[in-house]
């Protein structure tokens, strides 16, 4: 048991801190959160930044184009790059860190040259067509479907809760090519480009005033069968390749970002008053425990997936994630009900940075995976307790 | 960073676990309980003895003084067995005394200990008291069965049927009577005894999600396992959940001996162990109510560690007040302590 970096550890993360330092200021202002365009446009150049200095695809394999860095420096370059104060991966969240490891696992080489390198690149945009009106949790009873004329395949359905399809360039879709085969093993993954005829897009504004999510309809779309990741009917286990990438570091940013908002918590309460009252203090207090046990648990998990028999290729497992999103759900919505409490009555000013935080915080115990899906998980793949029905 | 067990970690562990399951199965821990001890005082200084022989007690100290030169890791890992098997004893007072107290070491005298007045724990069976009341520490050595009488205690009777307890009224004065300054900083040792007990209640928090994962898969309702309920399923992943996060801060801990981190560890380990055993008395149903389950031993032996060194208010407090600690943030290395600035953190 160690905590130890290793020399060429500590060199990247001097290395990567030196580059952040003069890089960061020659950065333009960050644009408006409701103007979508402008923060692809911002979200894509840092993109390019990192690509121009290294740092893309930091995880992926280097034979798809990645650095093929161990899963501790991915966790570095996640922790340095928040503690600078650099821009979040936004827009390119599902093509970085969800359709573009599973294009590099699952793709053909035509594939992986077609896809990859725009999305290292910063030029094309990915969302995911994953979810449906009448398939949330229950992911396998999606209705889309693709029929196969030709050398296209004809998609008709609708999709929900897609982050980006605004500003899209591809959307990673899960369809139902065969009606007839248990639910699991009808499905195909396909790359469909956003601007084809028959796709429409319809904002869904969430209760944080925000449109980052879409509704997409698809109307007899055609898909080149050459945009099929792996076989047909074989989706669902390509899908679930990226999923285990999803719950695994995804979050690792957003906790050293809640330990720094916790500290200013604690100080602004000093400063207004608040710290006097004991209860909201030891809340303080506790959650300082919680948000380093989280830490703790992220560099476990990277160690285990680092050390594993893959050699950290396969990212943390999707089990390991699962422990993590249940607590960090939960912690992060606890943190901005303390937030809350420190401000008191200006809580209510839906302008103020924390009142944002509290409201978008309410998609944590929801998003990928709800916590529900998560204890299921737990209890059936960790504990062994038998299937719930 | 590898922040696993080491090979020979984990033979350290399984080495520990397979001693107590030999030395203190559970008819022995039953028979404690129930009043009818199969093992009079000779038992348990055997007992004793084969922890002292497995290093329980001198895992720390130098190989030049008879000890096994490990560190905290390792003696959380053999704590945290203990915690498991419910052993009862002062069994962290004795590992900080080896070295300090002659015959703590090798298991052959008991030693207990104390911070402030209060409850004390097995202070007739111990042949010393570290008191951690000051800067420096001070062992007290009454002998064998004079301790209550040497710190004017009274017998409580404890929630514990393993644990007894006396109350200490106050402590004795510096520098007063039989008691001895030892040049050991206290503040240190009271760190090690919360981080030592916090291991405990983890093993006892981890123990009671397998207990319960057990049942849950035995037991019969319904016609079918009531684990294959959701409601009792979900019960089950928020208990484990609750470990593993303990688990990773008690080990942590031990790696950095940060203050902030041993008083994280001991918070989350206490909470794990006392809703853990909660939890699993409700997974028992009816069955969890009786004396005969195992399940209120591990409760009330929360409980009490619980109350032991660092008490959840205290260590809530004492995080409160290091996040004020820490400077601005955006320049600071102790908001995102141990690690998260790059200094390296090694045994």
């Amino acid at each position: 048991m160690d905590l130890y970096e290793t020399p060429e550890e500590q060199e990247f993360r001097h290395r990567l801190r030196a580059w952040l330092r003069g890089k960061l200021p020659t950065l333009p202002p960050e644009p408006a959160a409701t103007d979508w365009p402008g923060r692809r446009a911002y979200d894509c150049a840092w993109q390019r930044a990192l690509h121009d200095a290294g740092y893309a695809g930091l995880h992926w394999p280097a034979d798809a184009g990645g650095r093929g860095a161990t899963p501790t420096q991915h966790l570095i370059f996640l922790e340095e790059t928040e503690r600078a104060g650099a821009p979040y991966v936004g827009a390119n969240f599902v093509g970085l860190l969800h359709a573009g490891p599973t294009i590099a696992a699952e793709g053909t080489d035509g594939q992986r040259a077609r896809w990859l390198p725009p999305i290292l690149r910063g030029e094309e945009v990915w969302c995911q067509g994953f979810s449906e009106p009448e398939a949330g949790s229950d992911l396998a009873a999606l209705r889309t479907r693709a029929v196969r004329d030709g050398d296209c395949y004809v998609v008709d359905g609708s999709k929900l809760w897609t982050s980006h399809a605004e500003v899209a360039d591809w959307c990673e879709l899960l369809v139902r090519t065969d009606p007839t085969a248990p639910r699991h093993r009808g499905l195909s993954w396909l790359a469909l480009p956003m601007d084809a005829p028959g796709v429409t897009v319809r904002p869904l504004r969430t209760l944080a005033g925000s449109t980052e999510f879409a509704e997409v309809f698809l109307d007899a779309v055609r898909v080149p069968v050459t945009h099929r990741l792996g076989a047909e009917n074989d989706g669902w286990r390509v899908t679930m390749v990226t999923l285990s990438f999803e719950r695994g570091t995804a979050f690792v940013g957003e906790v050293v970002a809640c330990r720094r908002t916790l500290a200013r918590l604690a100080r602004a309460a000093r400063e207004n008053g608040r710290w006097d009252d004991a209860v909201l203090r030891r809340r303080l207090g506790s959650l300082h425990a919680e948000f380093s046990a989280l830490w703790r648990l992220t560099q476990w998990n990277v160690s285990e997936a680092e050390h594993a028999p893959s050699g950290g290729r396969g990212g943390v497992p999707g089990v390991a994630g699962s422990v993590f999103k249940l607590r960090y759900s939960q912690a992060r919505q606890e943190l901005y009900e303390a937030a809350a409490e420190v401000l008191g009555p200006d809580s209510l000013d839906g302008g103020h940075e924390w009142t944002a935080g509290r409201l978008s915080s309410l998609s944590y115990t929801i998003a990928a995976g709800t916590s529900q899906i998560q204890r299921n998980i737990v209890a059936e793949r960790v504990l062994g307790l038998p299937r719930a029905r | 960073m590898d922040f696993r067990l080491t090979d020979d970690q984990r033979a350290l562990r399984a080495g520990m676990r397979e001693l107590l399951a030999a030395r203190f199965p559970r008819e022995r821990l039953r028979s404690l309980v129930d009043g009818d001890p199969l093992d009079g005082a000779g038992a348990v200084r055997e007992l004793w003895r084969a922890l002292g022989d497995a290093g329980l007690f001198a895992l720390r100290l130098p190989e030049s003084d008879g000890g096994s030169g490990l560190g905290l890791p390792e003696a959380v890992l053999l704590f945290e067995e203990t915690g498991r098997a419910l052993l009862p004893g002062p069994l962290a007072a004795t590992h900080l005394a080896a070295g300090l107290v002659p015959g703590a070491a090798e298991g052959h005298r008991l030693v207990t200990a104390l911070d402030r007045p209060g409850p004390v724990a097995h202070l007739a069976q111990a042949a010393a008291v570290l008191l951690l009341d000051g800067a420096t520490a001070r062992v007290l050595t009454p002998g064998e069965g004079e301790g209550p009488k040497a710190l004017g205690a009274a017998p409580l009777r404890s929630v514990d049927p393993a644990t007894p307890l006396h109350r200490v009224p106050h402590l004795p004065p510096p520098l007063g009577g039989s008691s001895l300054e030892v040049t050991a900083d206290a503040g240190r040792l009271y760190g090690e005894a919360t981080l030592l007990t916090a291991a405990q209640q983890l093993g006892s928090a981890r123990r009671t999600v397998e207990t319960a994962v057990a049942h849950a898969r035995r037991r019969f309702q319904f016609g079918r396992p009531v684990g294959a309920f959701q409601a009792v399923q979900h019960l089950c992943a928020d208990m484990h959940v609750r470990a593993e996060l303990a688990r990773v801060s008690v080990y942590a801990a031990s790696i950095t001996a940060d203050p902030a981190e041993i008083a994280g560890a001991k918070l989350l380990a206490d909470s794990a162990a006392i809703r853990n055993a909660r939890d699993c008395l409700q997974v028992y149903g009816g069955l969890g109510f009786t004396w005969e389950a195992d399940v209120h031993l591990h409760l009330k032996r929360a409980w009490i560690h619980a109350g032991q060194w660092q008490s959840v208010a205290e260590g809530e407090e004492f995080l409160a007040n290091r996040l004020l600690m820490s400077g601005p943030p955006e320049t600071s290395s102790d908001v995102l302590a141990g690690g998260l600035d790059g200094g390296n953190v090694a045994l």
